[in-house]
């Protein structure tokens, strides 16, 4: 099953640098504390811990007991605590009180904060209020900036990204953005060619620029040629949609956690969970990972009945046979066998999962709403889902979707849809409905009035008190989505009367059944097919404008046939799905690239909703 | 873009989607089964010698041993007695001006290059703490790059320093000029982390009203101070910031928040109650209301329950003991109780259904599926026929459902209804292929038969008898229709 390429594909860099940067770094900033001291650390930085260090590192420079941030008393007898933690005001306030706390006790310590990948003035300014500056706390910050989950992902792990940028506008992360760009293109640059969409895109090149200006390149040979940056707001169609590749399935139903997933007592047949690690090194896995659901059972099949042969082999084998057998093959036997089982075990899982959840149907459903047409039906199936208390975030997912695609809900179905959701879910929800407003992602039609006749009507409100509402709408970042007519002129929504042979893809569609083609990776393959943005202006018309293509002037251009030039970053800002991966790696396949995917964190819809819901202290 | 029925069906009965079915009977299921058997011979073999070489070793809670997620659970094992002591002396951290004042290391006395405690050597070896160097000279620097400090950075200047954590005054810009050239030189620095840092600055120097009047035009920075107030969970300047920019939405909602850390029922359902004077939007304001009313009844309904439950006398809550108590739970989470433990109380009661259902405008639609699935959990299958039937006031003698039917099968289904109730529902699905597809599914037999029957399709039943059982009333059912010689069968 595995696609042979058209055109050999270039190798990718080694990222495993990356790892041991931060490690070293880490290594660095402990011993800056020396003697034995407790490690506190916040709870999301303890799978990326993982991924570059284990306790023995730790351990090797002093590090005593390990303790995850939990916002309790402290109970370590260390007289040294230090802690890994993300910039956050909770957080710096509790260790505040950590320290007050041991001073009204008359308890002597040394404290050291590490903040990663950087430290905030926010931060800076609680510990100045609260008066333990320099009572004997120090801070440091570890530029631990760039995770490799796989040969070509690498993530910032900074999920808090989409809603502190998207939904509250707030651009504390811009800079961590363009810092991570500035350590790549000094490793792996220089780049020769930038091309980006979006508000925030255009700051982290320009954060990122602004960086490379300053400091100094080592003239070396650029390993990645071109770099895509792309806003997540851009495309919310695609991260909403259900996914259907294997690898976008198990996320979706087991959720992968920094390149692992827990499969519990159902998918391993023991009556233990276990922690599976799911990148290009389980070869059974890396087989599957982009195709299409209904293509994994057939592999799997074929792959047990190998598996069986091979085993069987060793039927009427003599003793010496047996010998090299055991020596030459079983261990690797085995090894697919322990594969073979746990992703037999996850595909039985998932389909038990999705029967049950009447998938076929709320597929149908979502193809509709990307064709347009349908839409009472589409509404009402939605409905139902609300009325029946089906999960709350596919409700809410599905009720996004027909939003996006519709250009927003007319004033009487989203009434009556808010109020049933409301009545079905908890009034709390009115804050999340809120939100979504405020992002764009679940609106009001705006009868007969676009979003920029009134934006202008509000420039000249906006001093005035009682504009109140229209202030409201002005000051969300919100934008329409013209999804249909994207869909038109990038054709994005294939013509279904034609058979769509799901083991031979013909395009990107074929990572939703081929019933659309992902915008996002549509964007990225025009724009590489030609080499920028012309021919495309009506299209970054519709997707609110924001775009860009800068050429370097680092004389890489005069190579460009050079093997970097097929390497292509493209930085998700906000989060991208493993749907949107498999269907780069089709296109590299196609077209002869590579892609590395950068993301600030892998997403998908049920975290993007997640991290909107406000019905939660 | 509308295109017709038929034109639809076309389009989900072309093969296009047909590869991809999670259906039960799937045959792509039923290989994979196979593969997982076959897997599951072999492993046996496998296990025999199993030297997990390539294996991560995994803890019992299935962290692998080792890895840093599995130390921290054990530290918190290991530590689970003294864990439940009591809580941490909570410390007042919103006393910003007292500790300000109180702070042995505020801006004066680093000015004067010494601070108490002696511990002087310690903290300026701390290269890397900007926040000192944000608001401290650079003490331990030669003169000569001193006089850095006292030459004036212009605003520009000092928003690229602070880019770079390194050392700036803000104290200087005094003049409300100096401050917004620096608050908009950040901006257009488009760096968040530093917004934030001179709107910290602004809001202690300056008066909220020229800082909120300020912000108006500056609607990015607007919103970093929006934030970093959220941050900081300083709602009551928050709720200044909302009121004094005319968002009355926004105060509406950031109160209403306020109940969510409300634990008390009581308090919370006043809370609620002082809610409705906030300006909401009208139809969120019917909404707040809603959950206010919701909430007192709740109150109510659980006082009432619990004794009830404790007195034992009700025979409904000795069979079925509530799993949890209804406070708080959404409308529909009430409705469904309401119609379990009180489904036949007249409406005048508040637990009643019906009043239910008055009170808060439910739909009919709605109103229905939620008593269909409370009935069936309990398996009151006369109800669930009564809310059919119970429409027919015009004399109606075929049952009728807002819901299709195919629904009403999948709700009774998911309530492990019994065949016979099942047959009934699946009987009046009108389309016969769906019908025939869910009666295959749950096995009711006579549908299938009758269907393929008046379809006159004579190969079907001719199959289908291979899949009843042998001697069966069904098979002999089929028999006597295979021999009907009145019947003109299709094929």
């Amino acid at each position: 099953m595995a696609h042979s390429a058209r055109r050999d594909c270039p190798e990718l860099p080694d990222f495993s640098l990356l790892k041991r940067l931060a490690r070293d770094q880490l290594i660095y900033l402990l011993e800056q504390l020396p003697g034995k001291k407790d490690l506190f650390i916040e709870p999301d930085l303890m799978s990326p811990l993982d991924r570059i260090a284990n306790v023995s590192t730790l351990k090797q420079h002093e590090v005593d007991k390990l303790y995850k941030v939990e916002y309790k008393p402290v109970i370590s007898t260390s007289d040294q605590l230090c802690f890994l933690i993300r910039p956050r005001i909770q957080t710096v306030k509790w260790i505040c009180d950590v320290a007050n706390a041991d001073k009204a006790a008359g308890k002597f310590r040394r404290y050291k904060i590490i903040f990663t990948p950087q430290k905030f003035y926010s931060c800076d300014a609680v510990l100045e209020e609260q008066g333990i500056i320099g009572e004997y706390v120090t801070t440091d910050e570890w530029s631990f900036y760039l995770l490799p989950l796989d040969d070509d992902i690498i993530s910032l792990e900074l999920p808090e990204f989409f809603r502190d940028n998207f939904l509250a506008g707030d651009q504390r992360w811009v800079r961590t953005a363009g810092s991570a760009l500035h350590l790549l293109h000094s490793l792996y640059g220089p780049f020769s060619k930038i091309y980006g969409i979006g508000r925030c895109s255009k700051m982290a090149y320009e954060s990122w620029r602004e960086q490379v200006a300053e400091g100094e390149q080592r003239a070396q040979k650029a390993e990645i040629g071109k770099v895509f940056l792309i806003d997540r707001d851009v495309d919310f169609v695609t991260p909403l949609c259900s996914q259907v590749v294997y690898e976008g399935l198990v996320d979706d139903i087991f959720r992968i956690k920094c390149g692992c997933v827990e499969f519990g007592p159902e998918v391993t047949s023991t009556d233990k969970s276990m922690k599976v690690m799911l990148n290009s090194q389980d070869k059974v896995f890396n087989e599957i990972r982009n195709e299409h659901f209904s293509n994994v059972f057939g592999f799997l099949s074929q792959k047990a009945r190998n598996l069986q042969t091979a085993y069987d082999k060793r039927r009427g084998m003599d003793i010496k046979q047996m010998k090299t057998f055991v020596s030459d093959e079983l261990k690797g036997l085995k090894q697919e066998h322990r594969l073979l089982s746990l992703h037999i075990g996850a595909s039985e899982s998932i389909m038990k999962k999705k029967t049950k959840q009447d998938f076929q149907e709320l597929l149908k459903t979502e193809h509709s709403l990307l064709e347009g047409f349908e839409i009472r039906e589409s509404i009402s199936f939605i409905e139902e889902h609300i009325n029946r208390q089906v999960s709350m975030i596919e409700s809410l997912r599905l009720l996004c979707l027909l939003s996006i695609t519709e250009n927003g809900l007319l004033p009487k179905d989203f009434r009556s849809l808010k109020t049933q959701y409301l009545q079905s879910y908890g009034v709390d929800h009115l804050l999340t409905f809120a939100n979504l407003r405020q992002l764009g992602l679940l609106v009001e039609q705006q009868p007969g009035e676009t979003m920029t006749v009134m934006e202008s009507k509000v420039g000249k409100l906006v001093n005035d008190k009682t504009g109140g509402k229209l202030t409201d709408a002005f000051s969300s970042l919100a934008r329409k989505s013209h999804f249909r007519a994207l869909s038109r002129k990038l054709n994005l929504v294939p013509k279904s009367d034609e058979e769509y042979d799901l083991r031979v893809p013909r395009d990107m569609a074929y990572i939703f059944s081929g019933a659309y083609v992902p915008l996002s990776c549509k964007l990225v393959e025009q724009v590489l097919d030609r080499d920028g943005w012309t021919g495309l202006e009506e299209v970054t018309k519709l997707l609110n404008g924001h775009e860009f293509a800068v050429t370097g002037n680092n004389g890489a251009d005069s190579k460009a046939k050079s093997d970097a030039q097929r390497i292509v970053l493209v930085m998700f800002l906000g989060g991208c799905t493993f749907s949107e991966i498999s269907a780069l790696r089709f296109l590299g396949r196609e077209r002869g690239f590579r892609f590395i995917v950068v993301t600030t964190a892998i997403t998908n819809s049920s975290r993007i909703l997640e991290s909107l819901l406000d019905n939660h202290v | 873009m509308m295109k017709s029925k038929t034109d639809e069906e076309d389009y989900w009965n072309s093969s296009k989607f047909k590869a991809f079915t999670f259906d039960d009977e799937d045959d792509e299921f039923s290989r994979l089964k196979e593969s997982k058997q076959a897997v599951n011979s072999i492993r046996r073999l496998v296990e025999e010698d199993d030297d997990e070489e390539d294996v991560e070793k995994i803890s019992w809670s299935g962290e692998p041993v080792g890895s840093i997620s599995w130390s921290v659970n054990e530290t918190a094992a290991s530590n689970q007695r003294t864990d439940r002591e009591p809580a941490f002396p909570k410390i007042n951290t919103d006393t910003s001006t007292t500790s300000k004042s109180q702070s042995g290391y505020s801006l004066s006395s680093l000015f004067k290059g010494k601070t108490k405690g002696g511990n002087f050597q310690q903290f300026t070896d701390s290269l890397t703490d900007s926040s000192l160097r944000l608001y401290a000279p650079e003490l331990r620097k030669p003169k000569s790059e001193y006089k850095d400090y006292i030459s004036d950075w212009s605003p520009e200047e000092t928003v690229q320093r602070m880019q770079h954590g390194k050392a700036v005054s803000l104290e200087k810009f005094r003049s409300l000029q100096d401050k917004l050239l620096l608050l908009d030189f950040s901006v257009s620095a488009n760096d968040g982390n530093v917004i934030t840092a001179v709107l910290i600055y602004l809001k202690r120097t300056l008066s909220k009203e020229v800082l909120f009047r300020e912000l108006q035009s500056r609607q990015t920075a607007l919103r970093h101070l929006i934030c970093y107030l959220r941050e900081s969970r300083d709602h009551r300047l928050l709720q200044e910031l909302f009121r004094a920019l005319g968002r009355t939405e926004d105060v509406a909602l950031l109160q209403y928040k306020e109940h969510l850390s409300i634990a008390d029922e009581n308090k919370r359902r006043d809370f609620l109650k002082s809610c409705l004077s906030l300006p909401f939007s009208p139809e969120d304001f019917s909404l707040v209301q809603d959950h206010y009313t919701l909430l007192e009844r709740q109150i109510i309904i659980e006082a009432t329950d619990r004794q009830a439950e404790r007195g034992g006398k009700l025979e409904i809550f000795q069979k079925f003991p509530r799993k949890a108590s209804i406070l708080n739970m959404p409308l529909i989470t009430t409705l469904y109780y309401c119609c379990f433990y009180h489904y036949s109380e007249a409406e005048g009661t508040f637990s009643s259904p019906l009043n239910v259902r008055q009170t808060f405008k439910i739909s009919e639609k709605q109103f229905f599926v939620t008593a269909l699935a409370a009935r069936a959990k309990l398996k009151a299958w006369s109800d669930v026929d009564a809310l059919f039937t119970s429409r027919n006031w015009l004399g109606f003698t075929k049952k009728k459902s807002p819901l299709s039917f195919q629904r009403v099968v999948d709700v009774l289904q998911k309530n492990s209804a019994p065949t016979q109730v099942l047959q009934d529902y699946v009987a009046l699905v009108d389309d016969a292929e769906l019908r025939i597809t869910l009666a295959q599914k749950h096995k009711c037999h006579d549908i299938v038969i009758n269907t393929y029957r008046d379809l006159k399709d004579r190969q079907q039943l001719l199959g289908y008898r291979g899949k009843v059982e042998r001697g069966s009333a069904e098979e002999r059912k089929i028999d006597e229709l295979l021999t009907n010689q009145q019947i003109r069968w299709k094929n």
